[in-house]
């Protein structure tokens, strides 16, 4: 407070100034600033690896910056501790919920500021300050209930009021819309905008630009580690922000909404799902009776949040989760019986969701990580032929930029989007395909990244062949289908062609709410079961 | 009165499992694997036989097993947490470190490679602990009450205080608890230093009632006590439960033996079939703490 002048005459709540902060050989910040005013929504936005989320990790005091000077409400609180943060009332809402989930809801809230009764812990005292703070704040959630058993958007719920519980009036958030549905996010903007009129500061993470726009008074754009410029939300564009996080141009997901169908969609059908149920080991029926067609020459994309069945859906086409109803062909040829192997060979394509826990091999090569399942095709009498690895790997480096362009390098020490691009060359290039199925292509990938794997999955479809889209970034589907299915607790609640696919339609579908007009969609029944 | 001998007996054969156990939920719950409460039960058995020794009492005994154990503790900890070793290997390798220590000190204080000289115990009452001096007089042990309450006091640490709910947040989810100013090494320290602690009890126990440290006497009862933490799921009531069971079996198979009506063979494999068949998931598969045996910066 004493020394609270300085920032107070400004109306600075927090500046960081040449913020500098290496990992090993990887500098994550090199003179980072950053500057944001008392009571704003201030986004901050750039590519992945753009040194983000390592900047407001030092500002929580999670990590203590090499170089350079970070300051909350004009006070020097370089290298301060996640306690002192808190106690400053600095708190911060991770990417990666940190929460526990086998506690409940007020454990996770007094969690490390726990109220006591003598020495025990006073649970009927926190489930009273829990439920006082749900009021105060219009967050509601019940304190009785088990973290493991909330959906993702209470759960992030709780994550900002463990934050409000400890007194924050700077809240800064890690990509917080990641892995909430549309509606959530409405619901997100209304409790941030209610905090920021309340002379709360919000620092909000994202890469997403139309959100950017949407929520945020004033954006820091990063890029490389370092701070490429400031601007006000009121003077600058989508493409601007692009441009500055990239330092060339874009084209835009959200732009090419208007492009138009492509797809003729009017191919023979390559892929054919006919009364699949497929189990998990939550229910029997994670994916319920569901039958869908995707043509030849069409991208056909599952919009949905996540949760919903996507995941099953996807493994049990790849032959990676038994199904325990239904048949799947492709072409002609009959898939439920084949492995793996067998589905890549009768014409099966597949990026995975993780590409980390499917995808790659990290601890293997760049060049090797390229020829996975292809192992054959490069050996003779067993042995793998080195030369020809190796070739491949430059080939393919070179049409997909993959950076750096080093075949030898481990997978784990690329960037995300460059690793995505080796599993996306390898699944579209190494084989020959009809059907591909591509699960959150661009998850965790940066602007320029995802620009390229859009370009090739379009070219991929005008090149004749089937492309099965799961996505939970609804842009993306959008920007990318030529049919769009909505799926909602293992099943298709609408099926609908491009030009039906609108934002405004799709969002309340995703969390089940049916539209005036719903199921409507010319493409084909929405009944579950039925054939779309 | 054959019932009541054999409540007895399985509640003797218990103590040790109720101590290592409790040590074991409180060192697993924090993230920490006690693949190791064998051999804080042996280093605890081994000291607690030296303080009887050395002073008469066996009070002494007592405490210098809780030292003892608490020390192969530290070993562990400080290669677990301080140096992030692997943890079934740090747990292998201190296990056998402590036959090896055991059996050289054994050497180096009685000059004898098998056992110790006799110790005193807690024997109260007349006789010298034999069997004939009535079955209750066994209970008279102070180790005894104790061991029923240490999974008590587990309980009542993990579920009723501050410090309970850090340890479970810590071996759930630690990065979550450090997010939140908890220190996670510091509470992981103090829950594994607790199990040695406890575990030694038991080890303790078993030596003052032998009144002698043999080589390797804890003969698995460490690995038995760490089936009944993952039996009863890590939850101490559950666990109390569990090692009651797997105390009464090995109740059953003397009883048996002493009977001959089935292979001795046979009735002795009772125990060790009951912990396969208990931790192979036949009860429902259990969900061990997400962040057990990972390493946390």
């Amino acid at each position: 407070m004493g020394t609270g002048d300085g920032g107070r005459e400004t109306g600075v709540a927090l500046r960081a100034v040449g913020v500098s902060k290496r990992f090993g050989v990887v500098r994550a910040n090199l003179g980072a600033s950053l500057e944001v005013r008392r009571g704003e929504i201030h986004a901050v936005v750039g590519e992945n690896g753009a040194g983000k989320s390592t900047l407001m990790r030092m500002l929580a005091g999670m990590y203590a910056p090499d170089a350079g000077l970070i300051e909350v409400e004009g006070r020097d609180v370089t290298g301060w501790s996640t306690r002192e943060a808190i106690a400053a009332g600095v708190g911060m809402v991770h990417q990666h919920f940190m929460l526990v989930p086998t506690l409940t809801v007020a454990e996770n809230l007094v969690l490390g500021q726990e109220l006591t009764k003598g020495v025990q812990l006073d649970r009927a005292g926190a489930e009273a300050a829990v439920r006082s703070l749900c009021e105060r704040t219009g967050l509601t959630v019940d304190p009785r209930r088990l973290v493991s058993d909330l959906t993702v958007g209470e759960a992030q719920r709780v994550e900002i009021l463990k934050v409000l519980y400890r007194g924050a009036k700077i809240l800064i958030l890690d990509e917080p819309t990641a892995v909430l549905s549309p509606p959530e996010v409405v619901e997100l903007w209304r409790v941030l905008r209610r905090l920021s009129s309340e002379g709360g500061t919000v620092v909000l993470i994202t890469h997403k630009l139309d959100e950017v726009i949407e929520i945020s008074s004033t954006i820091t754009v990063m890029r490389a580690g370092e701070t490429v410029g400031q601007v006000r939300t009121d003077e600058t564009t989508p493409a601007g922000i692009a441009r500055m996080m990239v330092g060339r141009d874009v084209r835009l997901a959200a732009e090419m909404e208007m492009d138009g169908g492509r797809g003729t969609g009017d191919g023979r059908a390559a892929l054919r799902v006919a009364g699949l149920t497929v189990p998990s080991s939550r229910r029997p029926n994670e994916v319920d009776n569901l039958s869908f067609t995707v043509r030849a020459g069409e991208i056909f994309g599952i919009a949905g949040v996540e949760g919903n069945g996507q995941t099953e859906l996807i493994e049990a086409i790849a032959g990676l989760r038994a199904a325990s109803a239904g048949s799947i062909s492709l072409g002609e040829a009959d898939l439920a019986k084949m492995s793996v192997r067998e589905r890549s060979a009768a014409g099966l394509s597949h990026i995975p969701e993780d590409r980390h826990r499917r995808g790659l091999v990290l601890e293997y090569s760049v060049g090797d990580n390229l020829i996975l399942g292809l192992q054959r095709r490069f050996s003779v009498n067993g042995a793998l032929q080195r030369e020809r690895v190796q070739a491949n790997a430059t080939r393919r480096i070179r049409e997909f930029d993959i950076r750096p362009p080093t075949p030898a390098l481990p997978a784990r020490a690329l960037s995300g989007g460059n690793q995505q691009k080796v599993v996306v060359a390898r699944e579209m290039r190494g084989r020959e395909y009809s059907v591909l199925l591509a699960s959150q292509p661009t998850r965790g990938v940066d602007v320029g990244a995802i620009e390229f794997i859009h370009a090739q999955l379009r070219s991929a479809r005008d090149a004749g062949k089937a492309v099965l889209l799961v996505s939970a970034d609804l842009v993306e589907v959008l920007a990318l289908s030529d049919r769009v299915a909505v799926m909602y607790e293992g099943r298709f609640v609408a099926v609908l062609d491009r030009g039906e696919a609108t934002r405004e339609r799709v969002g309340p579908l995703m969390v089940g709410v049916e539209t005036g007009d719903g199921g409507r969609g010319t493409g084909g029944s929405a009944e579950p079961g039925g054939e779309v | 009165m054959i019932v009541l001998a054999f409540l007895v007996q399985t509640l003797r054969i218990a103590i040790p499992y109720l101590f290592a156990a409790a040590g074991g939920v409180l060192s697993e719950r924090a993230g920490i694997i006690a693949l190791t409460l064998e051999g804080w039960m042996l280093t605890g058995a081994f000291t607690a036989v030296l303080g009887a020794h050395y002073s008469g009492s066996p009070w002494v005994g007592v405490l210098c097993g809780v030292a003892g154990g608490v020390l192969a503790a530290a070993l562990h900890a400080v290669a677990c947490i301080r140096y992030r070793g692997d943890q079934v290997v740090v747990g292998i390798a201190i296990n056998l470190l402590a036959v090896a220590v055991t059996r050289f000190f054994l050497r180096l204080a009685f000059d004898s490679s098998s056992n110790s000289p006799r110790v005193v115990g807690f024997e109260f009452g007349t006789g010298d602990g034999g069997r004939g001096t009535g079955v209750l007089a066994s209970l008279a042990n102070p180790l005894v009450p104790l061991g029923v309450l240490s999974l008590v006091l587990v309980w009542w640490i993990l579920y009723r205080t501050p410090f309970g709910l850090r340890l479970r947040a810590v071996g759930e989810k630690p990065e979550a608890a450090a997010s939140v100013g908890v220190a996670v090494h510091r509470i992981r320290w103090i829950a594994v230093l607790g199990g040695g602690a406890l575990a030694a009890l038991g080890g303790t126990y078993l030596a003052l009632e032998q009144h002698q440290f043999t080589d390797s006497m804890t003969a698995g009862r460490g690995f038995i006590a760490l089936a009944a933490v993952i039996f009863g799921k890590w939850e101490p009531r559950r666990v109390a439960l569990a090692c009651l069971l797997f105390a009464a079996a090995e109740t059953l198979q003397i009883q048996l033996q002493g009977l001959q009506l089935i292979p001795s063979q046979f009735v002795e494999m009772i125990p060790y079939v009951l912990t396969i068949v208990a931790v192979a998931g036949v009860v429902g598969r259990a969900a061990p703490p997400a962040a057990l045996g990972k390493v946390s910066e």
